[in-house]
């Protein structure tokens, strides 16, 4: 049985730093992924990394931001760190190699973005997830003397002791279909989040909610699922993503009459408004029949000057080009609000550490909570790596100080079955998993997306219910060993239905607007009812329980919300 | 909906069958990608068709295929574009009045072991490769307390190579890999001059005569631009290997063992001097000159080569060695205008497409920025 001091589940951002950190800090640690390390989906993060790095500015005004963006629901402890320690991150990130763009005395240079007081966003164009993550993964490749990877390894379960302490996981070697089990003193979860639940997504299709399925299948909490951010700047369709890079250069929103809308719901900060409160005035213009018949709003990029725009957000002048037919740095591209990011997740503290003994969770799997009700744009990127270093860091410190656990090769066998029972169901004895995976998104992006109310979201629940069930007998093609995807599709198909149902049970407690969450039968905020977190939980197989707790304040009061 | 018809190139390890042929009618708007065509047969039909894939934007690299026997990332190309270019060999264009689009051939890419239909074992191949490159940041010293201060151009510069996405579309179509599987080849020679071009790097020579004193390194590349027309991402490898070679030539004098650098500067010369290739010259002067110690053996072991070449009558003995050819002025002119240029101007291809930049009065100006016209970037899967 492979055992590691630390093993690392998910091998984007936060599952890299947090290997690296581990690493440093002289534990042995292995990193996993269900793909290449370098396909993980904090690739996607076009704009930047936010951080108070400048002289001018101050990590107290990145945190206000964050918590004003949160819509007071982020914890002021989490934001504090996140915000102090972003600085030394980003030249850490420098340091290693990362060709941040520079102002013309080669020193970092900065772009604006939505709901900041300051262009505090560091950037590579509009690449910068994929720029960090390959620096990463240099830096990996580089301690591979001190980090084990095992690239493309599916984890099935995690694993606890008696006592219910987590000792490691039970994973599925893809490129042959064997199973595996992987001792660890620390786990920790780096797979990132659930935007698979919706269709159309800006998520990757390996966002399919695993580790937060994972953790709550074992008992931990999961916080503010019902907190999914739409980002503004979709294309319709597919849900391919259009920075918000593109605004921070100066691209403007039109509705079809050519009014720049931004003016009457953000009359100060216009375009570059908090993501929620932008998506939100886009759908309300939809709604009102201001769209383009497509049930979509314009963004004109053409503001920008075109050897800029070239220059700085290259990518989406290709992405423009290949999946729109648009060139936009000479006319304007349609988009509308989609599915982005899940703020919710698995309840961890400032260390990462979960409410379960020996496991931790960081970046988008888990909920520390730095974006409480909506999430900053460029602060992400900032998440995953402020807390995947400190999972890291402290999984380390966990692990020095005790022996390596034995877990019982048992749980394979229950593992194994739940396979071979995929494996053994006849063609066509009920739905393809594919046909639930596609009307669970569909449904998911009808009734639990910028705008809620009770009764969508109790329809929406009692379709889950039922897909839950169709999902008991769905069948699938495939019955090989090697890279046999289907009957990973049927367990990513599991993971989806648990988060989809969290995000909509919490939807329909949450009785006000806060954030992303807007309930048409509830519009204001409560702030006496409701600064407080949901928290679902499981225990074996009974209903999910319903608990609260409270948000850290620490010198922030809400206050109203305008932009 | 359009309808498609894709054919899929179909291998399963474990059945002990050949790989095989299978088609898939969809139906999918002709601007929906190829991958978007695959899924969907996987969806309706056929779970078991493998293919790695995961953003659907072009930006992680998990779906290089060969479309119709050109590399491309399944997502990155439209199926009415592929059904266009299905006809015949090679991007021709659709018969007058055909009515059905053409059948989509989706095959795994090249000079990599398919492990399962269109998956392929890049590890073996494309990532040892990169490993071979020294992949990380080699500063000198400790860092600063703050950032390093570079010239922002430099950042801009290594951008192109860090567009890489990994995706081996380069490596499946490389011509000396085929020849030569042990050549470094393109990926990874485009990822060496991510840190060579960088400079916080302080290891810009030792990294140079690594891989120009490597027989499969940087001299192994054949100039055949397969790379370029490969990558979905505007990298362009070659044009990173070249770097490579004029910075390892001409800045760090690196005299390689395998004469790549002293053989590109006889071609140059030899040019300069006749105009035409006088290819008796060539040779010789590659390795310093007839009388070169070096040049002997050399000649010798062409002898052969020549003798056949002058039966069959390719050469004749006074073609050979009286050139009468002499450059025009044209020609003179070319190497004069270049000789004059203070710094050698590096062509930055990342940044592209703004030479033409409107003025006010709708004329046209050039861009001033990166000295003049630059090539259009090459996208044959938009």
């Amino acid at each position: 049985m492979p055992a590691h001091d630390v093993l690392i589940i998910g091998a984007g951002l936060a599952g890299q730093r947090a290997a690296l950190a581990a690493a440093e800090a002289g534990a042995t640690v292995a990193v996993m992924s269900k793909v290449h390390p370098v396909r993980s989906h904090s690739n996607a993060a076009a704009g930047g990394i936010n951080a108070a790095l400048n002289p001018d500015d101050s990590w107290e005004s990145h945190a206000f931001d964050t918590v004003k963006g949160s819509d007071y629901l982020g914890d002021q402890d989490a934001i504090e760190i996140m915000c102090r320690e972003a600085p030394g991150e980003v030249l850490w990130l420098e340091h290693r190699g990362v060709t941040f763009h520079r102002n013309p005395e080669g020193k970092l240079g900065t772009r604006a973005f939505g709901g900041a007081s300051a262009a505090r966003t560091y950037y590579v164009a509009d690449i910068t997830g994929q720029a960090l993550l390959h620096v990463l993964y240099e830096q990996l490749m580089k301690s591979y003397d001190k980090v084990d990877r095992y690239e493309e390894w599916f984890v099935t379960a995690l694993v606890q002791d008696d006592a219910g302490s987590c000792c490691g996981a039970i994973a599925r070697n893809i490129k042959d279909g064997s199973m595996q089990l992987f001792a660890a003193k620390a786990t920790i979860l780096a797979s990132g989040g659930a935007g698979q639940c919706f269709k159309p997504t800006t998520n990757a299709l390996i966002c399919t909610g695993d580790g937060i399925a994972q953790a709550y299948r074992i008992g931990a909490p999961l916080m503010d699922m019902e907190m999914v951010q739409y980002h503004p700047t979709t294309l319709a369709g597919n849900g391919i993503l259009i920075t918000e890079g593109a605004r921070g250069e100066g691209a403007h929103l039109y509705n079809a009459e050519g009014e720049r809308f931004m003016e009457k719901y953000a009359p100060n900060k216009m375009e570059l408004a908090s993501r929620d409160v932008v998506s939100r005035s886009e759908q309300t213009e939809i709604n009102e029949g201001r769209g383009f018949p497509d049930g979509t709003v314009a963004l004109d990029i053409t503001k920008v000057p075109r050897k800029r725009t070239l220059e700085a957000l290259r990518e989406i002048v290709n992405i423009g080009r290949d999946f729109a037919g648009v060139d936009i740095t000479r006319e304007p591209i349609h988009i509308l609000p989609g599915c982005h990011y899940i703020m919710g997740g698995v309840r961890t503290d400032v260390h990462g550490a979960t409410t379960i003994d020996g496991l931790y969770a960081a970046g988008e799997v888990a909920c520390v909570s730095v974006h409480g009700g909506n999430r900053l744009g460029a602060n992400s990127l900032l998440d995953t790596l402020i807390f995947g270093r400190r999972a890291g860091e402290h999984a380390a410190r966990r692990a020095a100080g005790m022996a390596m656990p034995a877990p019982s090769e048992r749980q394979i066998d229950d593992e194994e079955a739940t396979i071979r029972q995929f494996l053994r169901r006849e063609h066509g004895s009920g739905r393809r998993i594919s046909e639930i995976k596609d009307e669970l998104g569909t449904m998911m992006n009808e009734k639990c997306a910028v705008f809620r109310d009770h009764n969508g979201l109790n329809q929406a629940h009692e379709i889950i219910r039922r897909l839950k069930e169709e999902a008991e007998t769905a069948y699938i093609d495939d019955r090989g060993t090697v890279f046999n995807q289907d009957v990973l599709g049927a367990i990513e198909l599991g993971y989806m239905l648990d988060c989809a149902e969290c995000i909509v049970l919490g939807a329909l407690d949450r009785k006000e607007s806060r954030g992303a969450q807007f309930r048409l039968d509830f519009p204001e905020r409560n702030d006496d009812e409701w600064i407080k977190h949901i928290n679902l939980s499981v225990n074996g197989g009974d209903a999910p329980k319903i608990s609260y707790s409270p948000v850290t304040m620490t010198q922030w009061e809400p206050e109203e919300r305008k932009y | 909906m359009p309808e498609y018809t894709l054919k899929l190139r179909r291998y399963s390890p474990e059945t002990g069958e050949a790989a095989y042929w299978q088609e898939f009618t969809i139906d999918l708007d002709g601007k929906r990608s190829v991958l978007d065509g695959i899924l969907q047969a996987k969806d309706r039909e056929d779970g078991s068709i493998g293919i790695r894939c995961s953003c659907r934007a072009a930006i992680c690299g998990s779906c290089g295929v060969r479309v119709n026997g050109k590399p491309a990332l399944a997502c990155h190309t439209h199926l009415d574009e592929a059904a266009r270019t299905a006809h015949g060999l090679g991007w021709n264009p659709p018969d007058e009045g055909q009515e059905k689009p053409a059948v989509i051939t989706v095959e795994p890419m090249g000079n990599m072991p398919v492990i399962k239909d269109l998956i392929v074992d890049m590890d073996a191949v494309h990532w040892k490769k990169i490993q071979r490159v020294t992949p990380w940041l080699l500063p000198d010293g400790d860092p600063p307390e703050r950032e390093y201060v570079v010239p922002a151009e430099s950042m801009i510069d290594v951008t192109q190579s860090m567009a890489c996405i990994q995706c081996g579309a380069c490596v499946s179509d490389c011509l000396s890999m085929e020849v030569d599987p042990l050549f470094i080849g393109p990926a990874a020679l485009a990822k060496a001059y991510r840190f060579v071009g960088d400079p916080r790097d302080g290891q810009h020579s030792e990294r140079l005569k690594d891989l120009a004193e490597d027989p499969h390194g940087i001299y192994d590349c054949t100039h055949c631009f397969n790379c370029i027309e490969a990558c979905p991402k505007g990298v362009a490898p070659m044009s990173q290997i070249m770097r490579l070679r004029r910075i390892a030539g001409a800045d760090h004098e690196i005299d390689d063992r395998n004469n790549g650098h002293r053989h590109e500067t006889a071609f140059v010369n030899n040019i300069e001097r006749n105009g035409l290739l006088h290819e008796a010259d060539l040779l010789p002067d590659s390795y310093g000159g007839k009388f070169h110690p070096r040049a002997v053996p050399e000649l010798l072991s062409s002898l052969p080569v020549i003798l056949t070449a002058l039966r069959r009558g390719k050469v004749t003995p006074k073609k050979a060695l009286l050139h009468q050819h002499k450059a025009e002025k044209g020609v003179k002119r070319i190497f004069e205008r270049v000789h004059d240029e203070e710094e050698r101007f590096e062509l930055n291809l990342y940044v592209v497409g703004y030479e033409e930049e409107e003025t006010q009065d709708g004329g046209t100006e050039q861009a001033s920025a990166a000295g003049g016209q630059l090539p259009e970037e090459r996208s044959p899967n938009k």
